[in-house]
């Protein structure tokens, strides 16, 4: 194990954010507390409980997994999509680093990133609602393991990418609007039964179902499959890696 | 003594369909300055990336300190330092943090003293909290060389060192590859200057069209590339060159107008005089005169055709 080349990636990774504190960390925060004003305090105090939550408090874990998925995806797939965009990616590529050596280094400072950016939500959330965690340990554990699984699949879609638009389509045709369907704004029995049903195809729906059970004790699909269909997904996402790696695929030529 | 190098059989076609490389064997030997010259387009790149592990090979084997490239790649790369061809830098990161984030990928523990010691010899020190995008493009090229020995390699790869550099960056540049190579690092460097492989190497290879043409050492390979023409505009054309002339490599041109006489530069004796004597003695008279050398593409060709 390289572990000094792990640690020169994460800290390279991590001093990048250290440049970009705004738009890594502040801005994501910015738009999430606004949301919190105008859903949880202004229009929220309108509306009534679900399943016995306030409003303000219920769309907390939503507005927290859609944080977390847009910007574990965008951390990771810029930390891999730049170096190969400029060309320093040959350094990395001559290095004696294994595959799983490069994607701890990138993936782990990526999914370090969404976490310090969910928890600093969290504390922002506090500001505007009062909400209670149930279950903080599984919260931590879906916390960790969503920003880990997204960064994997940021990760596939930066070497993916052969351009700067490729790096945005992803996160904003398909992974926005499956969490804004997936139950992040209502809960999935208030949908008529057809669309109960369409709706637990979107995977995003077990994620967001499994983190509010972990804050309120309430949610639409049992807790236990939200996390095997996590798992399964982070899977997934490192197997597409291997095969990256085995065939050299948008990496070597 | 084995090589530190072993190229067996390598191929290598791109996704396009294009070939760059055809059956390459080249062993390097420990300790050597070695040149690859070719114009460009012969394959050089190529060939570095795929020793490098930048590039995959269609076939073949590499071996870099008896570590097979692929299934030792540890070993083989924690030998290697490599200077690409193309200034490619970490625009926002400060040269001390590029070369130092260089050691740690490749393996090794913090070592503040010798990565100082590197950025002094490439008058970087002054440089070293500087942000990569203010450097030139010469100061660029030192901290890729900085970057390529910050783990200590024992073979240093050097594409094209040259391509673009100033008088004083290529004097320290030589001057660091001769201290290198007496501290028993193996150099491979790429250019398409027949005087740069003949001011540094010791052994050179020729790369044409994705094919080795010939290797020697350096001197030999000078006394073959060397050659000069010298033509002589004559007054009144020739139909034959006259007996007494036979014993000079000479041959008629453009209609019997012009006489061109081949040399070694290399040689004593030129035999320019004797010609010009026995061309007076025999009353050939010229109105003007060039001597110049082969171009780089005419000895490929001449390599190559002497090949088939
Ligand atoms: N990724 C690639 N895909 C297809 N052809 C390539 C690729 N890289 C290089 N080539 C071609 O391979 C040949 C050799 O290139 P290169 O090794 O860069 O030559 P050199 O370094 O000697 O100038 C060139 O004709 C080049 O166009
Ligand atoms: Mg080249």
């Amino acid at each position: 194990m390289n572990i000094y080349a792990i640690k020169a990636i994460y800290r390279f990774e991590m001093a990048r954010t250290g440049r970009t504190l705004m738009q890594s960390i502040a801005s994501p925060v910015l738009s999430t507390s606004l949301y919190f004003i105008v859903f949880g305090a202004a229009i929220g105090s309108r509306m009534g409980n679900i399943e016995g939550v306030s409003y303000g408090a219920f769309i907390i874990p939503g507005l927290l997994m859609l944080s977390l998925l847009s910007e574990s995806i965008s951390n990771a797939s810029f930390g891999i999509y730049f170096p190969k965009f400029t060309g320093t990616i040959y350094e990395v590529l001559s290095a004696p680093v294994s595959a799983a050596e490069i994607v701890i280094g990138y993936v782990g400072a990526a999914a370090t990133k969404s976490i310090i950016l969910g928890l600093l939500i969290l504390l922002t959330a506090r500001v505007f609602v009062d909400y209670q965690i149930a279950h903080p340990f599984v919260m931590g554990i879906f916390l960790i393991l969503t920003a880990l699984t997204f960064s994997l699949f940021g990760f596939i879609i930066g070497v993916w990418a052969d351009g700067f638009e490729k790096l945005q389509i992803i996160p904003m045709m398909i992974v926005t609007p499956l969490t804004f369907l997936g139950g992040s704004f209502y809960s999935i029995s208030m949908l008529p039964p057809l669309w109960q049903k369409i709706t637990l195809f979107n995977p995003v729906v077990y994620l967001v179902s499994g983190f509010r059970w972990s804050f309120y004790d309430v949610s639409d699909v049992n807790v236990e499959v939200s996390v095997g269909m996590t798992v399964l997904f982070m899977l997934a996402c490192i197997g597409t890696i291997y095969w990256m790696f085995k065939t050299g695929y948008r990496l070597k030529s | 003594m084995q090589p530190i190098i072993s190229i067996k059989d390598v191929n290598k076609t791109y996704a396009s369909g294009f070939t760059a490389l055809q059956d390459i064997n080249l062993d390097i030997k420990r300790g050597e300055i070695f040149a690859l010259l070719g114009p460009n387009g012969a394959g050089k790149t190529t060939l570095i990336s795929i020793i490098c592990g930048i590039v995959n090979a269609s076939s073949g084997n590499i071996t870099a300190d008896g570590h097979d490239i692929i299934r030792d790649y540890r070993q083989a790369r924690e030998k290697i330092g490599l200077v690409p061809q193309e200034l490619t830098t970490d625009a926002f990161e400060s040269v001390w943090a590029t070369v130092n984030f260089s050691r740690g990928l490749f393996g090794k523990p913090k070592d503040h003293a010798y990565v100082e010691k590197v950025l002094r010899d490439l008058s970087l020190w002054n440089k070293k909290d500087a942000k990569m995008m203010t450097l030139s493009g010469g100061m660029k090229r030192r901290v890729m060389i900085a970057k390529a020995l910050s783990h200590e390699p024992s073979i240093l790869f050097l594409d094209e060192p040259t391509a673009g550099v100033d008088v004083e960056l290529r004097r320290d540049m030589w001057a660091l590859v001769h201290g290198l190579r007496e501290r028993g690092v193996t150099i491979i460097l790429t250019t398409h200057y027949i005087e740069e492989a003949e001011e540094m190497a010791d052994r050179v290879g020729v790369i044409h069209e994705g094919r080795i043409i010939v290797v020697e050492d350096k001197t030999e390979m000078m006394a073959k590339l060397g050659k000069r023409q010298l033509t002589l505009h004559l007054q009144t054309p020739l139909a034959s060159i006259p007996e007494t002339l036979s014993g000079f490599k000479l041959e008629l041109a453009d209609e019997g107008n012009q006489l061109v006489y081949t040399f070694d530069i290399q040689s004593q004796d030129t035999g320019i005089t004797q010609l010009m004597h026995s061309l007076q003695n025999l009353g050939i008279d010229y109105k003007d005169l060039h001597s110049s050398q082969s171009s780089l593409e005419d000895i490929f060709v001449s390599l190559v055709r002497a090949k088939q």
